[in-house]
């Protein structure tokens, strides 16, 4: 199938928009000509075909919260090297590259804002950032963001795009997932909502724990979302993986996901389900409840 | 006895082997060789001090996945005297590859888990060489919430390559499972002991390890990636297995300097292999000695305890 297919060389124009002088660009998937201005009116989807670029965290900002209402926490948080990690480079060389690529201190951008005036807490995963991986900046910073949430009574977001675990921060890495788990229980306690939005791709522990802990998981359409990458699970099982497999549709298929939505729906579809989750949510006291009625 | 023994192990092998047959012979024969026999004993116990005191972390990794080394249901029969396996998930099957079960230890009634690995080659593919799918870690977190709701203490024990990545997993939402896991067992209101007593292998082994204490043997690994897994990523070379492991600093050692695991459990010398008894003996008394304290604390302390030590794991700058 030619989405499934062509998913690398779509990264690659995705990359040529960067160039100041490309005011026209093909899509990936259907090869289609595109305007420039027409693509970013469309928010980085192909009118004729669907596919989403790969978009920075600073978009997804833009196209979820009201204009002007974002302002941007924690920004000051920087990663460090405490495992004085190094494979063919140095873990505190990458981490410079990075930041010299995205021009921010770790792979996610958290603050507040609103939503059709409600106000929310957000986080946004950032690819280009060492592919959105998960370490301890990234954990620091959601559950502040999370904590913003329950002293606000505001609900919470989070738009994932990510490969997994932050390797080079080992351990510490894996324990993020447990770290934001145990705010995001919090979180719960409080009644408040959590949507999880999964863009492409999401994978490893991002997915297997906050990603998937959302009240409500949306996905954008054709997304890779999994636990284990695709190239794994070939060399795991030896067998080639059926067509589709680990994307959007896929999940929306098994029953894993609640919606997909297209990005330029993402806002409406947001404001819309939130609608339905006032936060807090009124305190309903089941056991109590229960108690009483066998009392009664 | 060399069956299954790795390549560090042979030079021990091989001289058990001399001083076993040296004594039979000496039976036999009725000969005296108590001389030799003293000789080959003090070269041995040199031999083991001297390749067991200073491992590698590879070779550590080694110890954790010998074919010999005892696994969940092994320490079971040693430590309860009780144990009723509990099946299922409700949902879609049995995972052998998970285990759980009511168990009497030390004259407590506790939930106990842990994955299992198998022993021969059936039994290895019966138990999905102790890689679960989503059913296990959605049984594991089904009988959670039933000790949590009589009160059960937990006890898990991590011995796993990993949560399984196979089609049918996906299908099934292997991310949402331990991600459910971690979401529930972080307010789960009794006491959670987990113990390393093998590999601890990235997500599949914390959809069970969010526990208020995570102890390892001394000889088990815990790690975000196979050192294999790593080396094929960021060497581009599985064969730097080696480099990964050392880089990633997975020992029971690192993993209490990091301030992630709470104790270091000392195996035999030689391994936990070497002297199942005496590891499942060190086990119960740490185990034991765990769960009388927090036995005691309040649920609510036990559980602002347990949230507040996961939201201290990290390191980073903060200039603000
Ligand atoms: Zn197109």
């Amino acid at each position: 199938m030619a989405w499934f297919k062509k998913r690398d060389r779509g990264v690659k124009a995705e990359r040529k928009r960067n160039l100041p002088d490309g005011l026209w660009l093909r899509c990936e998937y259907c090869g289609a000509i595109l305007y420039k201005k027409e693509l970013e009116r469309n928010l980085w989807t192909c009118d004729s075909c669907g596919f989403h670029f790969r978009i920075r965290a600073r978009n997804y900002i833009d196209i979820l919260l009201d204009q002007g209402s974002f302002r941007e926490m924690d920004a000051g948080i920087k990663p460090l090297d405490p495992l004085k990690f190094k494979d063919t480079k140095k873990y505190a060389d990458r981490i410079k590259t990075y930041q010299a690529k995205t021009g921010m201190n770790e792979a996610i951008l958290s603050g507040s804002g609103e939503i059709d005036g409600r106000q929310v807490s957000i986080a946004v995963l950032e690819f280009a950032f060492g592919g959105g991986s998960l370490g301890s900046v990234m954990g620091e910073k959601i559950v502040r963001a999370i904590r913003r949430a329950i002293k606000t009574n505001s609900p919470f977001l989070i738009v994932n795009s990510s490969g997994g675990a932050r390797m080079q921060e080992g351990i510490l890495s894996l324990m993020q997932m447990a770290k934001v788990s145990v705010m995001l229980a919090r979180l719960h306690e409080a009644h408040l909502p959590f949507i999880s939005i999964l863009t492409h791709p999401t994978t490893g522990g991002v997915s297997a724990s906050f990603a998937f802990q959302g009240d409500l998981i949306l996905a954008e359409p054709k997304a890779l979302i999994g636990f284990a990458g695709p190239r794994v699970i070939q060399q795991t099982i030896g067998q080639e993986l059926p067509e589709g497999f680990q994307r959007s549709e896929f999940l929306m298929d098994h029953g894993q996901i609640d919606r997909i939505v297209n990005r330029k729906e993402l806002k409406e579809t947001v404001s819309s389900l939130l609608s339905y989750l006032p936060s807090p949510a009124p305190v309903l006291g089941f056991e109590e409840k229960a108690r009483a009625l066998e009392k009664s | 006895m060399s069956e299954g023994s790795l390549e560090f192990e042979k030079p021990i092998v091989e001289i058990e082997k001399r001083i076993h047959d040296l004594r039979q012979l000496a039976r036999q024969e009725n000969m005296d060789v108590t001389d030799e026999l003293h000789k080959l004993e003090r070269k041995a116990e040199k031999l083991r001090k001297d390749i067991f005191s200073k491992l590698t972390r590879w070779q550590r990794v080694q110890l954790a996945r010998h074919p010999q080394r005892p696994y969940t249901l092994d320490y079971v029969d040693r430590l309860t005297t009780d144990f009723w396996e509990l099946h299922g998930d409700r949902l879609f099957a049995d995972d052998p590859a998970l285990v759980c079960g009511f168990a009497t230890f030390e004259g407590r009634k506790v939930l106990l888990m842990g994955h299992q690995k198998g022993r021969d080659t059936k039994e290895k593919l019966r138990r999905n060489f102790g890689m679960a799918h989503p059913e296990g870690y959605r049984k594991s977190l089904r009988l959670m919430k039933l000790a949590d709701k009589f009160g059960l203490p937990i006890v898990t024990f991590i011995d796993t390559p990993g949560a399984f990545p196979g089609i049918e997993a996906e299908e099934r939402g292997q991310s949402r499972a331990i991600a459910e896991n971690l979401i529930e067992m972080a307010a789960i209101r009794v006491p959670i002991i987990a113990v390393v007593i093998g590999e601890g292998g990235s997500g599949g082994a914390l959809a069970i390890a969010l526990a208020d204490r995570v102890i390892m043997l001394e000889n088990s690994v815990y790690s975000v990636i196979s050192p294999e897994g790593c080396a094929a990523i960021l060497w581009g070379d599985r064969s730097k297995a080696k480099d990964a492991a050392e880089a990633l600093r997975i020992s029971a050692t690192d993993l209490v300097e990091l301030g992630i695991v709470d104790e270091v459990l000392p195996e035999p010398v030689g391994g936990a292999h070497r002297n199942p008894a005496q590891t499942a003996e060190t086990l119960k008394t740490a185990i034991k000695t765990h769960l009388d304290v927090l036995c005691r604390v309040d649920a609510d302390e036990l559980i602002r305890t347990r949230m507040e030590k996961f939201l201290a794991m990290g390191v980073y700058q903060d200039d603000a």
